[in-house]
């Protein structure tokens, strides 16, 4: 909302510099997002009349300009061809710095000396108007050689760009925001000139008006305007809307602008002669009936709701006929439009239910000034008050204007206003800080707010104004943050709270952490990649899969959550490869997400209004995927990679076994899965990525092959599924272990880690079991390969002997071959 | 009857799916494709000669040729997709590692240097602070229902208030009643739904995550961002002690030389509520572009739990009260980092992970 300063003093004593009235507002919640300063770069500009005006050898988009800016003849260059001999134009003379820091020079042109310029409205930041130059005889009666400023009555302003928040309906008008003012300055608030009807003769032979659903419509007053002349407004009407933002039109409409941007009540003028009856009714839209808005869109009424909470209902202003004039609070029709022939006008200033206007607004994607204002709701008892506002600003510039006596009030539902207790102790619990009751109740009456002493407490009624204040605790809540607010946040002391349970992570976010620290360690950079993504690279892992999407992406490419993060960090390395930087492991941690129709464990959540039904939601599992891109990964690399990471958060016994339905985008014959040995869980894949999907995300057939390594970051924190090492520790033995290497030829179907854990558990004075070798070829029976292990041995008690270690490597022979190894 | 140039169509055709299915490899299809349906094969040829016909006949003429093309073509694309599998199948036997005979200490680890990402970075150590001021660290999910992410807020359904979050909504259900969360607050009603049910007040927690917002992304927003929310629950809780609670915040993440102050602010899970503020980084309170010369940066959200939030998850706010604030924590990464341009964060150029540690 922009509220120029000038309109702020009309109603409170502001000597305060810009920079401290800045200050002031942000604190008391009435951010300021920018200040303006209008009339900036204005001070040396002048009235000149053209005296002369002649063509300039060799130029015709140019011309010479005698004027006179009482100084004697001065000669001006000028390319604007709306003016003629006589008209009084603004003048900037040499010398002058116009707004934007444009300083004006002598300059020489075709030989001819131009001694400043002629300025057009824009050039003097004074109106869009960029046509020619700005022709004062059609606004002023001009005096050669005065100020421009005083010429125009404009005095140099600073216009504030003020941000209302939701719950401040009373503070979204300059009355509103002069009333904070006023009440955090202790200083008196100015109320504007109101007009009284000029006739005796009564609103109701006249006009009728009437609420049919006084759930929608709280009040709906109706004033008659007679001898009204649609023109121009006042020239400081016209000035105080264009230091709003808002362009003059006509001045009737300019006032009704005007008395909602000082007072905070929309008005709606239509010409009484097209509304029939001269009858304003409020009801209900029925399904069928149709409004063409002011903007020239035809739109249907009543449609079924959509979202929680929508009704479908539409409140329209009817007419006599029962055809409908406008959405209520929102729009009004083409139909009843102020023209410039219209003579008499019926105001309507009314007050409906925000909820209604909120649903309506939205569901027809209509927003207006007055749709923003009734929505967050407005003073149901402004309505009158606004209407003696319009029409004492109308009476300026129509000096016949009769405001017929008694004009129309009907009422409908408003809200009730709460009472509510308030005691210096409820202040000082919610605040912390004790502010006296008598402190309390000056700046709630500064708001207005009826307050009455009661012994220890007070009894508080908020404004009518003030719809955002709740009864009860809530309310309570709401009376002691005015306070606050009018106190002063920044006067709160701070007080740092203390308790006796400690803080600290989970141990899922502490083990997030160490995964993420050693995947670091070991060469990955981490990615964040879109949650969003599209049904194409949805289907190059998920074709034909449920997948859950969003109704309103922003792109049709950021329509589906994601089901994995293989792809885009494929995505990601394939980015990054084609910029010549390729030579990287990539790693996420992050969500996936799976439909609830076939998720294995959908989320059931409270859903639906009031939380009172059962929802099913999407499940959502977190994974660790790291690709492998450096030129020499691969699957083994993948697996090295795992390895290492299982030893590092501790995982007992995770075994890599080669599986034969691997997921999709993992290469088929490179793909194991790593299984929990314990448990028998799977805690995820090693391998590579399927070269299809590299071609796929790459347009082109993939350069070398890409390790990965996808981790399902639920199971891995469960410690159900995935067994971590024993907390004790052994001390490793003093005596020295001796080493025997064993080699066996075994089935194929024999896991080397299967052989090893056998080999482990044969005897007591194994140390460790470490596979070196792997060999396979011809010299070898079809179907076997063989397996070459560095076996340690040791006793915590002696150094073993010779034949202690021959016994033990024998019962590891004899376990070995009861697996079906052989010993080599 | 007169002789036409398709008068040994039929043979041809036959001829043409013969030699296809004859094709042994991908290699070989790629060779001879060209004399199949190329512009040199028989079929072209056909094509042009039928210029001889009479025009009452060529239409016909062109059809039969036409359908014959058809199924040539079909045939040979068919045996592309088998050659294709099959080439696949050679590769993948060809391919045959087993996993489980890997001898990882024979593995040659290629060497690299790796990088946490910023995002990460930050949330830790903002996680590390709070942890530090006696915070445990809770989670949510992403997609929620509208009651979570809206109504138990004390934002019912339809309000106005709605319109300060664009909402992205999730395609289950009734229209608009499941959504993306649009900030990290669902995940309070959740731990206060939990610790009500569990009797377990009272609660001293931050809650980082993902959040989305339909907004189109620009310098300094994007629709998928991170937010860090704290709640604390606890018996004697006012307004001073979030005033403390973020002074103290603010102090351990950016230095002792930077400064918070509260200004009134709007949310409807709060009463009062307040924007907090933080002396500008960039000019450290001089007043430069940044901080559109005030010398302060907003930072996020806060207020003491509006008692109708408490009521929403069953909380007695006669015995317990407590205050809740928000803010991005990708924000913080921007202003540390001066980003200029957000986006950024979610290119994963190389180049720009490259740089944090």
């Amino acid at each position: 909302m922009k509220i120029s300063l000038s309109w702020l003093r009309e109603f409170v004593d502001l000597p305060e510099s810009t920079e401290e009235l800045r200050e002031i507002l942000d604190d008391l919640g009435l951010v300021v997002e920018g200040t303006e300063h209008v009339g900036e770069g204005l001070v040396d500009v002048v009235v000149a009349r053209i005296d002369e005006i002649r063509a300039i050898e060799g130029a015709d988009r140019v011309r010479l300009v005698v004027v006179d800016a009482n100084d004697g003849p001065l000669e001006v260059v000028c390319g604007a061809m709306n003016i003629s001999v006589g008209d009084h134009v603004p003048l900037a003379p040499v010398g002058a710095v116009l707004p934007g820091n444009f300083e004006i020079a002598r300059r020489t042109m075709r030989g001819v000396t131009s001694n400043g310029m002629l300025c057009s409205a824009t050039e003097l930041r004074l109106g869009d108007d960029h046509s020619g130059l700005m022709l004062l005889d059609n606004l002023i009666d001009p005096v050669v050689g005065m100020s421009l400023l005083e010429a125009l009555d404009i005095t140099p302003d600073v216009v504030f760009d003020i941000t209302v928040e939701g719950n401040r309906p009373d503070a979204w008008s300059v009355m509103g925001v002069a009333r904070d003012l006023a009440t955090r300055l202790g200083r008196p608030l100015a109320q504007p000139n109101l007009a009284h009807p000029t006739t005796t003769e009564r609103t109701d032979s006249y006009a009728s008006a009437g609420i049919d659903d006084p759930d929608l419509c709280g009040r709906l007053t109706v004033s008659v305007l007679r001898q009204v002349k649609v023109g121009p407004s006042p020239a400081w009407v016209a000035a105080r809307l264009q230091s709003a933002g808002q362009r003059p039109i006509s001045n009737v409409v300019d006032a009704s602008n005007l008395v909602m941007l000082e007072l905070g009540q929309p008005t709606h003028p239509y010409d009484a002669a097209h509304v029939a009856k001269q009858t304003l009714r409020a009801r209900r839209a029925r399904a069928g009936e149709t409004l063409e808005t002011l903007d020239g869109v035809q739109r249907p009424l009543a449609q079924s709701g959509r979202g929680l909470g929508d009704t479908g209902e539409d409140c329209v202003i009817v007419d006599g006929d029962d055809t409908v004039l406008g959405l209520a609070g929102i729009m009004g029709g083409a139909s009843s439009e102020i023209s410039p022939t219209t003579t008499d006008v019926l105001l309507e200033a009314a007050y409906f239910d925000p909820m209604s206007v909120a649903r309506s607004s939205k569901r027809h994607g209509l927003r207006s000034e007055a749709s923003t204002r009734f929505e967050r709701g407005v003073d149901p008892e402004l309505a009158l008050r606004a209407a003696a506002r319009f029409v004492a600003i109308l009476a300026e510039s129509c000096p016949e204007l009769e405001w017929l006596a008694e004009p129309l009030d009907v009422r409908g539902e408003t809200p009730a206003s709460p009472t509510i207790a308030v005691f210096e102790r409820d202040i000082e619990r919610l605040l912390g800080v004790s502010i006296g009751l008598d402190e309390a109740t000056r700046l709630l009456r500064g708001l207005n707010f009826d307050v009455t002493s009661d012994g220890d407490g007070l009894q508080v009624v908020p404004p009518t104004s003030r719809p955002d204040v709740r009864s009860g605790v809530a309310g309570r809540a709401d009376v002691i943050e005015e306070v606050a607010r009018l106190y002063g946040y920044r006067r709160i002391p701070r007080r740092t709270p203390t308790w006796s349970e400690p803080g600290g992570l989970t141990p899922r976010q502490k083990l997030r952490r160490r995964v993420r620290d050693v995947l670091v360690d070991l060469g990955a950079i981490e990615c964040w990649t879109p949650t969003l993504g599209s049904d194409a690279e949805f289907d190059l892992l998920h074709r034909g899969v449920a997948r859950v999407r969003i109704t309103n992406p922003l792109a049709s490419d950021e329509s589906v959550l994601r089901a994995t993060l293989l792809t885009s960090l494929v995505r990601t390395w394939a980015r990054n490869y084609e910029r010549g930087n390729g030579d990287i492991v990539v790693a996420e941690i992050g969500n996936v997400f799976a439909h609830p129709s076939v998720a294995g464990s959908p989320r059931f959540t409270r859903g639906g209004e009031g939380g009172s039904f059962e929802l099913a939601l999407p499940e959502e599992s977190e994974r660790v995927t790291v690709v492998l891109g450096r030129p020499r990964d691969d699957a083994t690399t993948s697996v090295a990679l795992w390895v290492t990471l299982a030893q590092r958060l501790g995982l007992d016994d995770v075994v890599v076994r080669t599986c034969d339905q691997p997921p999709k985008g993992l290469h088929p014959t490179r793909c194991a899965s790593l299984v929990d040995r314990a448990s028998g869980a799977v805690l995820g894949y090693v391998g590579e990525v399927d070269s299809d999907l590299v071609e796929a995300v790459l347009s082109a057939s993939a350069p070398r092959r890409l390790g990965v390594l996808d981790i399902d970051f639920d199971a891995l924190c469960d410690r159900a599924k995935a067994t971590r090492r024993s907390e004790f520790a052994s001390v490793p033995s003093k005596y020295p272990s001796a080493v025997v290497d064993l080699s066996f030829v075994t089935p194929r179907s024999l896991h080397a880690q299967d052989l090893a854990k056998a080999l482990r558990g044969a005897s007591a004075v194994v140390e460790s079991v470490e596979l070196f070798d792997v060999y396979e070829g011809s010299t070898l029976p079809e179907g076997t390969r063989s397996l070459a292990y560095s076996v340690r041995f040791s006793s915590s008690e002696r150094t073993l002997s010779e034949a202690e270690v021959a016994l033990a490597r024998n019962e590891l022979i004899t376990a070995a071959t009861s697996l079906g190894a052989t010993l080599r | 009857m007169t002789t036409s140039p398709l008068d040994d169509l039929a043979d041809q055709t036959q001829q043409l799916l013969s030699n296809i299915a004859a094709l042994a490899t991908i290699d070989d299809l790629r060779e001879n494709e060209a004399a199949i349906t190329g512009r040199r094969s028989v079929l072209s040829t056909l094509q042009k000669s039928l210029g001889v016909l009479a025009p009452e006949d060529r239409k016909d003429a062109g059809a039969r040729l036409q359908e014959a093309r058809r199924v040539v073509e079909g045939a040979l694309e068919d045996r592309r997709q088998e050659l294709r599998a099959l080439a696949r199948v050679e590769v993948l036997a060809h391919d045959r590692l087993d996993l489980g005979d890997v001898v990882v200490s024979a593995v040659q680890w290629p060497a690299s240097v790796g990088h946490p990402n910023l995002v990460a970075i930050t949330q830790r150590e903002l996680e590390d602070v709070f942890v530090a001021m006696g915070f445990t660290v809770a989670e949510g999910p992403e997609v929620e229902s509208d009651w979570y992410n809206f109504e138990a807020l004390n934002i019912p359904p339809a309000h106005p208030a709605r319109g300060m979050w664009d909402t992205f909504y999730v395609d289950l259900g009734e229209p608009e009643t499941v959504v993306l969360r649009t900030h990290t607050s669902p995940t309070q009603i959740h731990l206060m739904e939990a610790a009500v049910a569990e009797n377990a007040l009272p609660i001293h927690s931050v809650m980082p995550g993902r959040c989305y917002r339909r907004d189109t992304p620009d310098p300094r927003h994007l629709a998928t961002f991170h937010q860090i929310e704290g709640l604390v629950i606890d018996r004697g809780i006012a307004f001073a002690d979030l005033a403390g609670v973020i002074e103290t915040f603010t102090r351990a993440y950016f230095g002792p030389d930077i400064e918070s102050r509260l200004r009134p602010g709007y949310f409807p899970f709060t009463e009062p509520s307040a924007e907090f503020e933080v002396t500008c980084t960039i000019c450290r309170g001089e007043g430069c572009r940044t901080c559109s010369h005030t010398g302060w940066i907003e930072l996020g959200g806060c207020g003491v739990v509006d008692p109708a939030v408490l009521a929403a998850v069953g909380i007695d706010s006669d015995e317990w009260s407590g205050f809740a604030f928000g803010f991005g924590i990708d924000r913080c990464a921007q202003m540390r980092h001066e980003i200029a341009d957000m986006r950024a964060l979610i290119e994963n150029d190389v180049r720009f992970l490259e740089q944090f540690s």
